[in-house]
């Protein structure tokens, strides 16, 4: 694999679930790349499908009701929709792990945080038992627990719940991923509970040069803390750029609308001017642009076409009509009158 | 807006305590202390950390909790010392919006129903055909429409949900409303739909909010004054500006300062307060001031007395020892830098 190649590489990806009330249509042909050692951020509303996007590259999705129906995910370069369960299973938690939104449903109730800290050493990595409990205990240093030793011996419960999301963020870390997956890993924690997680994973991704995909809807984290930022809505990604293009050039009316209906801390008195409306059902998804029944800028042929995918600079692309030619000089008629 | 020193207080909550019974004689200690007041016509905004006590405080306040000590006062009245049938009136002046839109509705019961329920039970109308064109009006003014009346609430969305809970809480008409969360499981992008709505409202009709939530930032969007709570204690309160742009207490410069702002150069050049361990357990709070196992500046006094609740400033309200009368003269500057 070339240095510079992306380290993962998802494409055309399309996810169903057969259910009683039909087929959901989650993830509807996603494109992105990740790059080593950067972070990327997808974000979007409740339901647009960032979770089992996610999902889909750990090959988590349950089948049923879940499928993969198509598409690519190359991780350095190697198809994982191709591999056996088997072969995933020595993928997961070794070359690229995971963190759940919910520290609780992580762990097991039942084991110390010591038997699971070093489950995944000793099973995938064959590492001795004692030298398992000295990474556990140096892990556990590096997510600020203090006393690891004596801490190692205890049961989930007896952790507060920021503690409980460093411990899950130990797990994920200890066989050294170059892939970490954050799915609103502080969504459940408290502001300043949040800061500290985010400073670690900061600290971590200088320190070991990990790869991260973070899956939030905080757009104040995303500014914070990503390198590049995807916006999804309905299925789709509908915009991707870096962290400034985004934030100070967004081009997509969705990306513009939630940038506008967020209060800012630091400004006073601005309006908050809210997207009207709600996403589209996933059962029967519109053909065209999924954003139209809300877009301002609504044209015709937004409802019938999916708009194709354009680069606004080099780093910048966006599934927009207006951003096609014919629509920038209709704009400029309708503006001149 | 409230430039009148006169503005009259509509809600008025003094030393107010809820302790809740635990296990071997022990005590949660869920609102420790509380003062404050409400002035008519305003929005005063509570914020705080999971667990601090705002809920409490929000039931303690409508009397759905029996108080442990203190008074709630809602214009003159001892809130706790109604007879069944002052509170029967109590209940027409104030209503409470819940966190969950999904939880606080009656999945078996039509909009309509949902809506007309309180008229009922306070026999607001002569007739029915009153009272479905009261329902009507209340559905127009929380931006749905009549053709939404008989449907069911897992017919909605979240965002509709909740405007069902406000237009169900204006039913009759009251002049004080307790939002608790109203928003917090709303998607961001409708979040807004709602907080205008509750602005709007409250600009025609003239109603006093209470907004309890956890987002600072929507908080002080909404709020005119905002009170700041930690582990039982209300430790700081003022106007929102003010408190964002002097805020005295340790803790809240530690809030305002973990809080990411949406704006890339800004958090580049921020520099932030990142405090220390977990939040201490309210059955068990740290002794002196609750903050001191978390304050950058604690101090010895801090361990061994509670600070008073005292105007430090002009409307401006704190508990903490750096801001006693004789305390030390430190100097805390910002909310990006805690320096002693
Ligand atoms: N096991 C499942 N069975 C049926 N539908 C599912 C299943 N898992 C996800 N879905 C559907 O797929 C769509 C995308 O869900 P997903 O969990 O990816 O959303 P999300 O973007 O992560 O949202 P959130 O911000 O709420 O976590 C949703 O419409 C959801 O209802
Ligand atoms: N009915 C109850 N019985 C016992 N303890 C309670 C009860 N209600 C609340 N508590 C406790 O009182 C404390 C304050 O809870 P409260 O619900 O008021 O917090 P909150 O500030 O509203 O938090 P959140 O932001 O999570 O809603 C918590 O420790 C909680 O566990
Ligand atoms: S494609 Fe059309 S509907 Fe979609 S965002 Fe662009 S202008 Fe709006
Ligand atoms: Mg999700
Ligand atoms: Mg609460």
């Amino acid at each position: 694999m070339n240095k510079d190649e992306p380290i993962l590489k998802v494409n055309n990806l399309h996810v169903t679930f057969s259910t009683y009330g039909g087929t959901v249509q989650a993830v509807r042909g996603v494109d992105f790349h990740l790059n080593k050692g950067e972070t990327l951020a997808i974000v979007g509303e409740s339901g647009c499908g960032k979770s089992v996007t996610s999902n889909a590259i750990m090959r988590l999705i349950p089948d049923p009701p879940g499928k993969i129906t198509a598409g690519n995910i190359y991780f350095k370069g190697v198809d994982l929709t191709k591999l056996s369960e088997k072969k995933m299973r020595a993928i997961r938690g070794v070359d690229i792990s995971m963190i759940f939104q919910d520290p609780m449903t992580a762990l097991n109730p039942t084991l110390t945080i010591g038997t699971q800290l070093t489950e995944g050493l000793r099973q995938h990595q064959k590492v001795s038992k004692e030298k398992a409990i000295e990474k556990a205990i140096d892990i556990m240093e590096v997510v600020g627990i203090p006393n690891p030793k004596e801490r190692l011996k205890q049961y989930p419960h007896q952790f507060s719940g920021g503690m409980r999301q460093r411990i899950v963020i130990a797990m994920a870390l200890i066989c050294e991923p170059e892939l970490l997956i954050a799915d609103e890993p502080t969504t459940a924690l408290d502001v300043t509970i949040q800061a500290q997680i985010l400073e670690l994973f900061e600290t971590i991704q200088k320190a070991t040069g990990v790869s991260i995909i973070l899956i939030t809807h905080d757009l104040g984290v995303v500014a914070k803390i990503a390198d590049r930022i995807a916006v999804m809505y309905a299925g789709k990604i509908i915009e991707t750029g870096n962290n400034r293009d985004i934030f100070y050039q967004p081009q997509h009316p969705y990306t513009k609308g939630l940038l506008n209906s967020v209060p800012r801390l630091d400004l006073a008195g601005e309006k908050l001017e809210p997207i009207e409306g709600t996403p589209p059902d996933l059962f029967s998804p519109p053909k065209g642009c999924p954003f139209a029944a809300r877009c301002p800028y609504v044209m015709e042929v937004c409802n019938k076409v999916f708009p194709v995918q354009t680069e606004y600079t080099d780093s910048h692309h966006v599934n927009c009509w207006l951003q096609d030619e014919r629509a920038k000089s209709l704009l400029a008629t309708i503006a001149n009158e | 807006m409230f430039e009148d020193k006169e503005r009259k207080k509509i809600l008025q909550v003094h030393h107010v305590k809820k302790y809740f019974p635990m296990d071997r004689g022990k005590q949660l200690k869920a609102v420790d202390d509380v003062t404050f007041h409400v002035y008519k016509g305003e929005t005063f905004g509570l914020v705080g950390e999971s667990g601090c006590g705002k809920s409490t405080i929000g039931r303690t306040i409508m009397g759905l909790y029996n108080k442990t000590a203190g008074e709630v006062i809602f214009k003159g009245r001892d809130v706790h010392a109604l007879t069944e049938r002052e509170k029967h009136a109590f209940y027409r002046e104030m209503q409470m919006i819940f966190q969950d839109p999904y939880a606080s509705l009656n999945p078996r019961l039509t909009v309509r129903e949902i809506i007309s329920e309180p008229m009922e039970v306070h026999r607001l109308f002569p007739n029915k055909r009153k009272q479905n064109a009261r329902v009507d009006e209340l559905l127009e003014e929380v931006g749905l429409n009549r053709d939404h009346a008989n449907r069911y609430p897992h017919e909605f969305s979240g965002g509709q949900r909740q405007r069902i809970g406000i237009a169900r809480a204006l039913a009759l008409d009251p002049e004080f409303i307790i939002a608790d969360e109203p928003i917090s499981a709303l998607d961001v992008s409708v979040q807004a739909q709602v907080v205008n709505l509750l602005k709007t409202l409250q600009t025609e009709k003239g109603l006093t909010f209470l907004f309890i939530a956890h987002d600072l930032s929507m908080v002080k969007h909404i709020s005119d004054r905002i009170g700041v709570m930690y582990l039982g204690h209300l430790v700081e309160l003022t106007e929102s500006d003010t408190l964002y742009d002097d805020p005295l207490h340790p803790y809240t410069k530690a809030l305002l300062s973990a809080i990411p702002i949406p704006d890339p150069d800004i958090e580049e050049k921020r520099e932030r307060i990142i405090l220390k361990g977990e939040l201490p357990s309210p059955i068990d709070p740290p002794s002196g001031c609750v903050f001191r196992t978390r304050c950058p500046v604690a101090m010895d006094i801090c361990a061994r007395k509670t600070p008073t609740w005292q105007e430090a400033k002009p409307d401006h309200f704190v508990a903490c020892h750096l801001y006693n009368e004789n305390g030390p003269k430190v100097n805390i500057q910002g909310h990006n830098k805690v320096e002693v």
